[in-house]
């Protein structure tokens, strides 16, 4: 599939960013997505190939404007619907009780 | 979130939309959270770069390993006890005089885990990814890596099922080192291609 995750040879995205300083996760639900998708995936939840085909399959300009790991959440959100185990409309509705409790 | 979410844009609120993911995954018996917590570490803290340097230390001083370990690398690298998850499929390939060998994935982050651990950033943003199979010295300059002309760069392209780790040329004046100073020497970037291993004098 020639989408925009296929970025070998394009041209334009500038300096590479190299800090050696730079920790593996930049903020806690970063360590929290690595961890979840890696059970996910020991868990048989989804293969590599499957899990890169649901992050080719995201919007073009979302792919390129958001960090690493919210690829890492959007394919788990697109299996957990798969599977019937998490709607969208179910994890909009916890966000929103969180966001009440953290209020 | 809010509007934007529609078009499956939802940067925003992140953090919360991870937090209610980890919560449902939970309350649904499907995950548990202290295992969450145990992989984080593990990765965090005790899979990286240093069993990759020890790889290429053995390499370095055994040449049977060094053969062995371009013949089969999964099966070299499992010697030493490093398999598992990203690493099933593993080809070693060697720098010399003639060649340098730079590893990329240009679909998007494939990496060999058990050698070397978690990618940095770079790897797995869009600049290195794109450029470094069309322009490899001039991605490797901003490293500041040159190689002679006469030296050929090849570049290798993981995916999914296979990963490739660079086996760097011994350093000058590291001649009757043991396996351990020399692994202090080893760096990641070494083995990624986009640097060289330290110099015993620096």
């Amino acid at each position: 599939m020639n989408g925009i995750h296929d970025l070998g040879g394009r041209h334009g995205f500038g300096k590479i960013n190299i800090d050696p300083g730079q920790p593996i996760f930049h903020a806690e639900w970063e360590e929290r997505m690595f961890g979840m998708f890696i059970l996910a995936f020991a868990g048989g939840f989804f293969n590599v190939d499957k899990f890169r085909h649901s992050i080719e399959q995201m919007d073009p300009v979302h792919y390129l404007t958001s960090g690493y790991y919210e690829h890492w959440l959007h394919a788990l959100e697109h299996f957990a619907e798969e599977h019937g185990v998490i709607t969208k409309a179910e994890l909009e509705a916890r966000m929103a009780e969180l966001a009440k409790e953290a209020a | 979130m809010h509007d934007i979410h529609e078009e499956g844009r939802y940067t925003t609120d992140i953090a919360l939309r991870v937090k209610a993911m980890e919560s449902l995954l939970v309350e649904k018996n499907l995950l548990d959270a202290k295992a969450v917590d145990k992989i984080v570490d593990l990765y965090q803290n005790k899979i990286g770069p240093r069993n990759g340097a020890r790889v290429v230390a053995k390499a370095w001083v055994d040449a049977d390993y060094r053969a062995r370990l371009l013949e089969d690398g999964t099966a070299a690298i499992a010697e030493l006890g490093y398999t598992g998850v990203q690493g099933e499929e593993m080809v070693v390939v060697a720098n010399t005089e003639a060649v340098h060998n730079v590893t990329v994935c240009t679909l998007c982050s494939c990496y060999p885990w058990p050698t070397l651990g978690l990618p940095p950033n770079w790897y797995k943003e869009a600049p290195y990814r794109s450029r470094v199979v069309i322009d490899p010295r001039g991605v490797l300059a901003e490293f500041g890596v040159t190689l002679p002309d006469k030296t050929q760069v090849r570049v290798w392209d993981s995916n999914a099922e296979l990963r490739y780790m660079v086996l760097p040329m011994r350093p000058a004046g590291t001649e009757g080192m043991g396996e351990e100073d020399l692994i202090a020497l080893i760096t990641r970037d070494s083995m990624i291609g986009t640097g060289f291993p330290n110099s015993p004098t620096a």
